[in-house]
């Protein structure tokens, strides 16, 4: 905001806006033009912010470039599309309007998105034409004369291949041609009301007008592309489609465990050679109890994580890019319906299992309020990241690693069920709250299933460098302060005379754990894991980082030696290893995730309403799972 | 019904050479595999903003479609292709809003790529 300010007062920096139809290549070009690392990937409605970033051009000129989620309209149907006509539209009171618009669109797709490009046009505005993603286009064999669909727009049009630096130098040229114009630098518009929302009539005549350019302008019209509807055969194949799903799913699970497994170990290993090299290497007294107890001990039991969580992202990123996304909201809508949610509620969902603050987010992409409100509210129940060592070292611990049915890990079997059980979850309480609070209105499916491509792998390399940067960023601050704060709850103050506990017993944090036990007692859990639970609602890796903290503070000395995992194994019973499994599918979110929704619905009552109704659930579930796991011999 | 059509697709070779719609139907009866051409979109009285999202999203008069797929249970959502380019997913009730034609007598015919289909025919 202050450097827009600045903008107008003082230096006048330009402001180029990025518009186009979704999935055209506008973060794409963002990111080659000013060096960004904005997410990209293979669906519609993967940017709901807008971005701004600064780029240099040829002639020396400073730029502010804006990345705005895409559209198909000014319309704007929903929450994302809003940000787009607003910027566009110069209603934001805080900017005026970009003094010049580049509108990305697909070549191979140009029937279709020249649309958007013919009411944009409308407003009378400086404008560029992009015809991305020429590459694929060439290999199609569309040949389309620039000079002619210049020619009859009077508006100039590059080409571009968005990912390369060369494909977009052209692009950098026109924009400094076009703020040379004198007219376009400096006339400082604030808003426009050229913008007259169209009719149904005025959407047939842009068609027809875009048909016309195109009858013009193309000479070879490019071969339909064959392996996405021979793919589709398959994948969105009625009974062939959904099986896959299920199977890839269970297939990402499975590899969280068993890839992970020797890069764990190595991690492990420095772990355990540092904590006992400063443990024979340093005197006793508080630093050393720190560093050793409070700090390794808690971070060692997050960082060894790391592998899993990329191996979980590297899915991801590689369906993203693919373009299952879509298929796999297509495959869902169904079920989705049936509990009066919409199928691309979907995408955010399974966005959800990295973190569910992105996934709150791509929640804008829903049109209808109710819709999203529902998609907001049940996206906490997919299994984030961070839910992960959780799950990955409760496994570990209580689940023996053999395989059943011929090679299928137990482990990563349960870890399906604990997942599977999230989604399940989310999906009954969805129709809950829509038999209930919040019923009425239904959105229409409408969605666009793009081409697949082959995922490009420096952006999957990047964007899995992204992830353990974010991963290790939150280690460093999140989690390291908290351990701290809870090795001094957990160390003060020191134990009364003739002490037969832990001295960890007698602490502020012991005072707090066992304060809270009469409440956890019913569903199995201990005083050490309630002291955990606490913190774990800040973030949920800290869960596991304090039991390392608190089991090492309260242990004897070979229980620094012995991994956490083992030292649960015979401390807890299988019933309270197995409710808090329970407990974690549904607890409450972290902070960041209650900010996250309070910020997108605009109240603190919904975010109450999450922190609730999630709290009950994990109660409720923890309890069953310890009761049937007793009654079954569990304990 | 869906199965039917499903074999029917294979039957005809990956169904690429899919079959012709000669009746007028709206989109959401149209089988997987069945071609035709949009003859008119209508949201219904209280819904124009129905009427002009189909539209955004290339539905509209002269459009070349193809149904490749449809869900498992109750036919529900559909794929459709618009003019050989893009795909979009949808459901019965939504569709239904879009009536379809027998390809050949268009109304426009508005591209290249429709010559392509009398071509291949
Ligand atoms: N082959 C090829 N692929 C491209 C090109 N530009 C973008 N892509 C790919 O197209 C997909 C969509 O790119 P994005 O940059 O995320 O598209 P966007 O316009 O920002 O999409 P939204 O944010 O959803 O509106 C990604 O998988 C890109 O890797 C290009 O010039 N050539
Ligand atoms: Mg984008």
């Amino acid at each position: 905001m202050t450097a827009s300010a600045l903008t107008f007062d003082e230096v006048r920096q330009a402001r180029v806006a990025l518009v186009g139809p979704p999935n055209s290549g506008k973060t794409t070009l963002f990111n080659t033009l000013t060096g960004g690392r904005q997410k990209t990937a293979n669906y519609p409605g993967v940017t709901v912010e807008r971005k701004s970033g600064r780029l240099r051009t040829p002639v020396g000129r400073s730029i502010e470039l804006l990345d705005l989620p895409g559209s198909y309209s000014l319309r704007a149907r929903s929450p994302d599309e809003a940000i787009t006509r607003d910027v566009v539209l110069g209603r934001q009171e805080w900017e005026a309007l970009p003094d010049a618009m580049v509108c990305v669109t697909d070549a191979t797709n140009l029937g279709q998105h020249l649309r958007l490009f013919l009411e944009l046009r409308q407003l009378g505005r400086p404008l560029i034409l992009v015809l991305n993603m020429m590459d694929l286009a060439q290999k199609r064999g569309y040949q389309i004369s620039i000079e002619a669909l210049s020619r009859s727009l009077g508006i100039p049009v590059v080409t571009t291949v968005a990912m390369h630096k060369n494909g977009v130098q052209d692009l950098l040229d026109q924009i400094d041609t076009l703020l040379n114009q004198a007219s376009v630098t400096g006339d400082g518009t604030v808003t426009t009301d050229a913008w007259v929302e169209p009719t149904p009539e005025a959407i047939r005549g842009y068609h027809q007008e875009a048909e016309r350019l195109l009858r013009e302008a193309v000479i070879e019209e490019g071969v339909p592309e064959q392996l996405t509807r021979k793919l589709d055969q398959v994948l969105l194949h009625p009974v062939a489609g959904p099986l896959i799903l299920l199977g890839i799913l269970f297939l990402m699970f499975q590899a969280v465990f068993s890839w992970a497994e020797a890069p764990m170990d190595w991690i492990d290993g420095g772990i355990a050679s540092l904590q006992q090299w400063l443990a024979a290497h340093m005197q006793d007294g508080l630093l050393k109890s720190l560093l050793v107890d409070g700090i390794i001990a808690g971070v060692g039991g997050v960082v060894i994580f790391l592998p899993q969580i990329l191996i979980l992202f590297l899915f991801i990123l590689l369906l993203e890019d693919f373009g299952y996304m879509a298929r796999a909201a297509f495959l869902m809508d169904r079920l989705m319906s049936a509990v009066g949610l919409n199928g691309r509620a979907f995408i955010p969902l399974l966005s959800s299992f990295a973190c569910a603050i992105p996934g709150i987010m791509a929640a804008r992409t829903i049109a209808h309020p109710l819709d999203r409100l529902v998609t907001i509210l049940i996206a906490p129940l997919m299994t984030c990241s961070a839910r992960l060592p959780v799950y990955v070292l409760l496994i570990s611990a209580f689940i023996p690693a053999t395989t059943v049915w011929g090679g299928i890990g137990l482990q990563g079997l349960v870890m399906f069920g604990l997942y599977a059980t999230g989604i399940i979850g989310a999906l009954v309480v969805a129709g809950v709250l829509r038999l209930t609070v919040l019923r009425g209105g239904r959105q229409p499916l409408l969605m666009e299933l793009p081409s697949y491509k082959w995922p490009n792998p420096a952006n999957v390399l990047l964007g899995l460098l992204e992830r353990a940067r974010i991963f290790m960023r939150r280690i460093g601050t999140v989690i390291l302060s908290v351990l701290v704060i809870l090795w001094f709850l957990s160390t003060f103050p020191a134990p009364p005379q003739g002490a037969t506990e832990p001295d960890i017993y007698y602490s502020f944090a012991g005072m707090i754990g066992r304060g809270l036990e009469p409440l956890l007692a019913p569903v199995g859990f201990n005083w050490q894991i309630a002291i955990a639970l606490v913190p774990g609602l800040a973030a949920r890796e800290v869960a596991v980082a304090a039991l390392g903290t608190v089991y090492s503070l309260s242990g004897s000395e070979d229980a620094v030696t012995e991994s956490l995992a083992a030292t649960l194994a015979h401390d807890w019973t299988l019933a309270t290893a197995l409710a808090l499994l329970a407990w974690y599918v549904f607890a409450p979110q972290c902070l960041a995730t209650l900010a996250a929704v309070r910020r997108e619905t605009n109240s603190w009552r919904w975010p109450a309403f999450m922190f609730i109704y999630l709290m009950i659930l994990a109660y409720i579930a923890a309890f069953i799972t310890y009761r049937v796991a007793l009654a079954l011999g569990g304990g | 019904m869906n199965a039917n059509a499903e074999r029917e697709v294979r039957a005809t070779g990956l169904g690429h050479h899919a079959s012709r719609t000669s009746s007028t139907q709206p989109l959401g009866l149209m089988r997987c595999g069945d071609v035709g051409r949009v003859l008119a979109v209508n949201g219904g009285v209280d819904d124009s903003d129905l009427e002009r999202n189909l539209l955004e999203m290339g539905f509209v008069e002269g459009a070349r479609i193809e149904v490749l797929h449809r869900g498992f249970l109750g036919g529900d959502p559909l794929a459709v292709r618009i003019n050989r380019r893009m795909t979009i997913a949808l459901r019965r009730c939504e569709a239904n809003a879009v009536l379809i034609g027998p390809l050949h007598d268009s109304v426009v015919n508005t591209h290249p790529s429709m010559s392509l289909e009398y071509a291949s025919s």
